[in-house]
């Protein structure tokens, strides 16, 4: 994150410094693109607290010990999916959970669906994408998580 | 004598695109009705409410410590960067290899999927194919480095390892069907 700050802050006054009228462009474009993200963007952070308040993901994920293999699997893939956590908490998290015994398949198929499925960021992608092209983008991205989550399975040894 | 007048201009309002202003007052409705139901939560003391409230701002502070700082850097490029030299890496003519350098971008992209978003309005702008903007968009979910690094250190270097094999060409294969059928129909990623 501090890479970020000293990344823009240095862009910044350098492109102040070679050209103001061209930095003031940019900023313009930037706050404009900033203004028109935000009402998908509040939306997307309406949704996530209220998915979080009712579902706390941290808990859920506790559940995710039982015994059915496909059961427990299908379940981590689609708290995986509605959730919004970032890497620092969702790996050591998962990490906890190895440990306790959960396996590898079903740890897969939650990280996985964290990281590239997104129910609650929908309002988002929608913005950009298009509602089509973001369930299909979804929709195909599940499948390759679920994907993962098999051959990590296969490998090992969970699953034969 | 009036009505009918007004109709008319309603109907070509609607008629080409949906008055923009229009439309981003309607998108704010949903999050106006989440404050509203906070503000009665605060008042009537309502558990659920004050939970919802304090995770709105927890991950609202962790983004808007991003979404700002990436826009500027979206901004810059926009004006700096010259078409000619995104349409060269990961233009029409770029071939295969151009999957790679949306993956290595996607590497540093911070905050995750909608930090990739905007970038990847910008770069179609600026003459980028489609099917990598798709690969650069999955990858920025599963190839960022930070979380790489998270992920093996606490399930191991062999399972990092394993998604990564199965996940990307999978990701490029994906980018390449859905973004070659989506270019010929000339989509476009609204910025």
């Amino acid at each position: 994150m501090i890479v970020l700050y000293i990344l823009s802050t240095a862009a910044l006054l350098a492109s102040l410094i070679a050209d103001r009228r061209k930095t003031l462009k940019a900023l313009k474009i930037a706050l404009g693109r900033f203004l028109k993200l935000l009402p998908p963007f509040l939306t997307m952070l309406s949704i996530v607290a209220l998915i979080l308040t009712a579902l706390p993901s941290e808990v859920c994920v506790r559940y995710l010990g039982g015994d059915n293999l496909a059961f427990t699997t299908g379940a981590a893939a689609l708290l995986g999916s509605i959730s919004l956590m970032p890497g620092f908490i969702a790996f050591p998290l998962s990490g906890l959970l190895l440990k306790q015994g959960v396996p590898y398949i079903v740890l897969a198929a939650f990280t996985t669906t964290l990281m590239m499925v997104g129910v609650v960021t929908f309002p988002i992608e929608q913005h950009y994408m298009g509602t089509k092209i973001t369930l299909v983008r979804n929709l195909i991205s599940l499948l390759i998580a679920l994907a993962v989550a098999l051959i990590i399975g296969l490998y090992f040894g969970e699953l034969l | 004598m009036k009505t009918p007048n007004q109709n008319q201009n309603k109907n070509q309002n609607q008629n080409p695109t949906q008055d923009p202003r229009q439309k981003h007052i309607k998108n704010l409705l949903p999050p106006v009705l989440f404050a509203l139901f906070i503000a009665a939560s605060l008042i009537f003391r309502i558990e659920f409410g004050q939970i919802a409230a304090g995770h709105f701002l927890d991950f609202g502070s962790e983004m808007i410590k991003i979404v700002p700082f990436a826009f500027i850097l979206i901004g810059l490029f926009e004006v700096w960067v010259p078409t000619h030299v995104v349409e060269r890496h990961l233009g029409e003519q770029a071939g295969l290899r151009a999957h790679l350098w949306a993956i290595l971008l996607a590497g540093t992209t911070v905050g995750g999927l909608y930090v990739a978003f905007p970038v990847a309005a910008t770069l179609q702008r600026k003459g980028a194919r489609l099917a990598f903007l798709f690969t650069y968009i999955g990858a920025s979910g599963v190839c960022r480095i930070p979380m790489t690094l998270f992920e093996a250190s606490f399930l191991g270097l062999e399972f990092t390892l394993i998604r990564y094999m199965v996940s990307v060409p999978l990701i490029i294969l994906s980018s390449e069907l859905l973004g070659s059928y989506l270019q010929h129909r000339s989509y476009q990623i609204q910025s």
